[in-house]
């Protein structure tokens, strides 16, 4: 199939991170990723799922939509909440700062920045937060 | 899933399956009570050969008991993790906190 997409509703609860990640690597084994490139996409969307759970809702909850798609050369995952936003986003993507130091490391953005091909972030504070991340699908050796 | 003993001055964890934002919670508490009352134990010692999930969530929680450790004196030492948990533990930058042995075995011989 050249293109294909798929969208995900889900309250946020902090067990529905591995489902998020795990429904997106059984619809990226539809393209020809490395296990090794399958793994980085399901750190990205755990970490982009947990940053909604915790920072987005915090205490309070709501929904997150992922939504999945892909095209012969990009591999494409948006994660999006409707919670409380980011007031800095330049220093939210700083490694190592986060707003709970002592329960987090600051370096689930980080994460995602190196195992994904592009990344932008979107967010609006009272409104919510949207990651978007890319993957690029590489050409088949041989 | 988890499990624990104390092997000398050092608590030594096997890890098995994922470590993400819901299962850190119950890992933190458990090594927590471990440690709690027992300045004994200097060392952590995890034995990663199981361990097929981890991300910023479960790091956190080890670097956090790396702190209670630290202040005693002890090491960190990760053991048999998989390629690619290797990696994400490089990534998060605890190569330069622990050290890295191939079995639970070379881990005790290496404190």
């Amino acid at each position: 199939m050249d293109a294909n997409w798929m969208k995900l509703e889900f309250p946020s609860e902090s067990v529905n991170v591995q489902f998020a990640r795990t429904t997106v690597a059984i619809f990226a084994s539809q393209l020809d990723f490395t296990l090794e490139e399958i793994e980085e996409i399901k750190v990205a969307v755990s970490e982009a799922v947990s940053n909604s759970v915790i920072h987005g809702y915090s205490a309070s909850h709501g929904n997150v939509i992922m939504k999945v798609k892909y095209t012969p050369t990009q591999f494409t995952v948006s994660v999006e909440d409707f919670g409380r936003g980011i007031s800095d986003i330049v220093q939210a993507q700083e490694s190592g700062y986060t707003t709970i130091p002592e329960e987090r490391m600051g370096i689930g953005l980080y994460f995602i920045q190196e195992y994904m091909d592009e990344v932008s972030l979107h967010s609006e504070v009272g409104k919510g937060t949207k990651i978007v991340m890319v993957k690029t699908v590489k050409p088949i050796q041989g | 899933m988890y499990c624990s003993e104390i092997v000398g001055q050092a608590l030594v964890i096997t890890l098995e399956g994922e470590f993400d934002l819901h299962t850190a919670p119950p890992f933190k508490e458990h090594i927590d009570t471990q440690l709690h009352g027992k300045p004994e134990i200097i060392n952590l010692i995890f034995i990663m050969s199981k361990l097929t999930f981890i991300d910023s969530s479960g790091l956190g929680v080890i670097l956090g008991r790396y702190r209670i450790i630290q202040e005693r004196g002890g090491q960190l030492i990760f053991a048999a993790p998989s390629p690619q948990v290797k990696r994400i533990l490089e990534l998060s930058g605890m190569q330069k906190i622990s050290k890295f042995s191939n079995s639970a075995r070379e881990a005790l011989e290496l404190i």
